[in-house]
């Protein structure tokens, strides 16, 4: 696939972001200890749904999330990302893929510490551009506004906070403007005080972005927070609460 | 290719402490390769120079009289020779005036030169030495052995009545320029020559016995008239001498000999002194593609989170992959150019400070190969780390802690 045709799908307007049908994931396959983790995973994410992932330890979440974010394949199943089917496409294709179209958030933000903070939000922009030209550049420099972070752009990640790290994961994640944000946990390893605002910004660049946002978490003022709520156990889709608030 | 250069350079730099560390190990392991290599290729072309400065690149002499014995009856039998080995007496080349001819045609031949050799006596007064007549046409001769450079008194003339003789013959007869000797071949003919120049060419042997002579004056005195025993020959490629020396052997049914054959031994040592360069720029070379290799292959373990972070973002495999070619590359790069500037330091050194036994001639060609080599070892020591990182799963790869 070609990135014309990556850059064709992201304009698709097409409402529904991500589509599973039947997802079923299993480790060790063909082993005496071979485990079915996700039973058959069907659901919908459409642009501009702000949905939560919840469930206990070993439900299974982190499993779902890598193979939403294509960084994992389903056993059997389709995953449709903006109504292109996933399963038989080459790692290159899913590498491009994700480079176009999902942003990440992790739990312990995982910038990179030998780049700056304003080349850190600019490297997805450069791992497929090369060096970011003016406007690149401009571009990055206003997420961190956003993000309330402009006067540390030459700052290392290091010398920044837990709560001031995550902003710039988020800036990073939005940078390609994609369709698809997921994030896994992460006001978890905040406080309280720095955990909401950090939602609030993440709520804030879901509607000034118009992306979907799927958000892994334990925090129930989270979940509830959310204009959905999925919940995960035993690796199958126990309940879909929609917040009718939110929507 | 940006993008990987970018994070190649940051993650160098980084690890700062561990880049520099392996990059002193490998300028010292280049700078190694390039003081040896210099020092060796610089011994070899001093050894080669004060060898060849003195003789031919090839001599050509005529056969050695054989006795022919009688074929046997039939093939079947058996045939026992009893023979007394015939004594080699003093003869000229056949036709060595038209062979001198063929031998200037032929490619790869600098200089030609016709000599008649052959033993005296050199007496002064009461004082008697065995010595060598080289009988020589003195501008021909001297593009073989430049005898004129050596002079260390008198003139290099050796016009009918004048002798040039070596050094150490001038001191054990006391002569000296100007000096009158006689020089007595067999059969009672001798000669009556004055010194005209004396040489010191510094090998005992030539300084001791070589008594040089007008072509013809030698010629008469050896009874030898109108003839040459040997001619020299030098040659544009030393390295070819024996080759061109076969091709002569073959073509005029003479008996040609290299300086390779003549000086075996010497070829020998520079061979060995070849061979043993080589296996300490190989191993010395080995050594630094291993540390470079346990370099990255540290730093892909310190690094693999990012490098899940990198992948999870988009980043393909090949890109992974080349960010630790790169860091491979520039380490052999920045490593072998700091090296060769260690090891021209210590040619300096060496020539400056040294013993002073002779000097190395620089050779600037060494930089621009060690400076390859050391790169391209450096990319092939960063292919396994390189691969494996690329090929990290990046759900197992950003779990790294």
């Amino acid at each position: 696939m070609s990135e014309h045709n990556h850059i064709a799908t992201k304009d698709m307007q097409n409402d529904c972001v991500l589509q599973l049908r039947n997802i079923k994931k299993s480790y060790n396959i063909g082993q005496p200890t071979e485990v079915e983790v996700l039973h058959g995973i069907d659901f919908l994410l459409d642009r501009g749904e702000f949905a939560a992932l919840v469930g206990p330890s070993g439900s299974g979440k982190s499993t779902l999330l890598n193979i939403l974010g294509l960084l994992d394949q389903p056993t059997s199943g389709e995953l449709f990302l903006l109504g292109l089917p996933t399963s038989s496409l080459s790692d290159e294709c899913l590498t491009a893929l994700r480079r176009h179209n999902i942003g990440f958030v992790f739990q312990f933000h995982h910038l990179i510490e030998a780049f700056s903070v304003l080349d850190n939000v600019l490297m997805p922009m450069m791992i497929t551009h090369g060096k970011p030209d003016a406007e690149t550049r401009d571009w990055g420099m206003h997420l961190l506004e956003l993000v309330g972070l402009k006067n540390t752009f030459r700052k290392k990640p290091s010398e920044l906070s837990g709560g001031q790290q995550q902003r710039v994961s988020i800036a990073r994640a939005l940078v390609t403007r994609p369709a698809l944000l997921l994030a896994d946990e992460p006001t978890g390893n905040l406080d309280t005080h720095t955990a909401s605002s950090v939602f609030e910004m993440l709520r804030r660049f879901h509607q000034e972005f118009s992306c979907a946002v799927l958000i892994v978490t334990h925090d129930p003022r989270i979940s509830q927070a959310c204009s959905r709520t999925l919940t995960l156990v035993d690796g199958s889709i126990i309940s879909d609460e929609r917040h009718p608030r939110e929507t | 290719m940006w993008i990987e250069l970018n994070i190649a350079l940051k993650f160098l730099r980084q690890g700062l402490t561990q880049t520099i560390l392996i990059l002193i190990g490998i300028s010292v392991g280049v700078s190694v390769i390039v003081f040896i290599n210099t020092l060796i290729t610089g011994l070899q072309a001093n050894l080669i120079d004060r060898t060849l400065g003195t003789q031919a690149h090839i001599r050509v002499e005529p056969r050695p009289d054989l006795n022919i014995a009688a074929r046997p009856v039939t093939p079947e039998a058996v045939q026992i020779i009893v023979e007394d080995l015939r004594a080699q007496k003093l003869r000229s080349i056949n036709n060595w005036q038209q062979v001198l001819v063929a031998l200037e045609g032929m490619p790869g031949i600098t200089a030609v030169s016709p000599i008649v050799s052959g033993p005296a006596f050199a007496r002064r007064g009461d004082a008697t030495k065995a010595v060598s007549i080289v009988g020589i046409i003195p501008e021909r001769y001297e593009k073989i052995v430049k005898v004129s450079d050596n002079m260390i008194a008198g003139r290099f003339d050796v016009s009918p009545g004048n002798a040039v003789i070596g050094s150490m013959l001038a001191q054990d007869l006391g002569l000296k320029t100007g000096n009158r000797m006689r020089l007595e071949a067999s059969d009672n003919r001798s000669a009556v020559v004055t010194v005209s120049g004396i040489f010191d060419l510094g090998v005992r042997e030539l300084d001791s016995r070589f008594v040089y002579l007008d072509l013809k004056q030698a010629q008469a005195l050896l009874d030898l008239y109108g003839a040459a025993t040997v001619i020299e020959l030098t040659v544009q490629d030393i390295f070819s001498a024996s080759e061109i020396s076969e091709m002569i052997a073959s073509t005029t049914g003479l008996k040609s000999e290299s300086w390779m054959q003549i000086n075996s031994q010497l070829l020998n040592a520079l061979q060995s002194q070849d061979m043993s360069s080589s296996m300490i720029s190989f191993f010395v070379a080995v050594s630094v593609a291993f540390g470079i290799a346990s370099v990255l292959a540290i730093s892909v373990t310190q690094r693999t989170r990012e490098i899940g972070i990198l992948r999870a973002m988009g980043t393909r495999k090949a890109q992974i992959l080349r960010v630790f070619l790169i860091q491979g590359a520039l380490l052999g790069l920045i490593g072998s150019f700091v090296g060769s500037m260690v090891g021209w330091s210590l040619v300096w050194v060496f020539n400056e400070f040294g013993p002073k036994l002779f000097e190395i001639a620089p050779s600037f060609d060494i930089v621009p190969a060690s400076v390859s080599l050391a790169t391209l070892t450096g990319i092939l020591a960063a292919i396994a780390p390189a691969w494996k990182a690329s090929k990290l799963d990046p759900v197992t790869a950003i779990r790294y802690v």
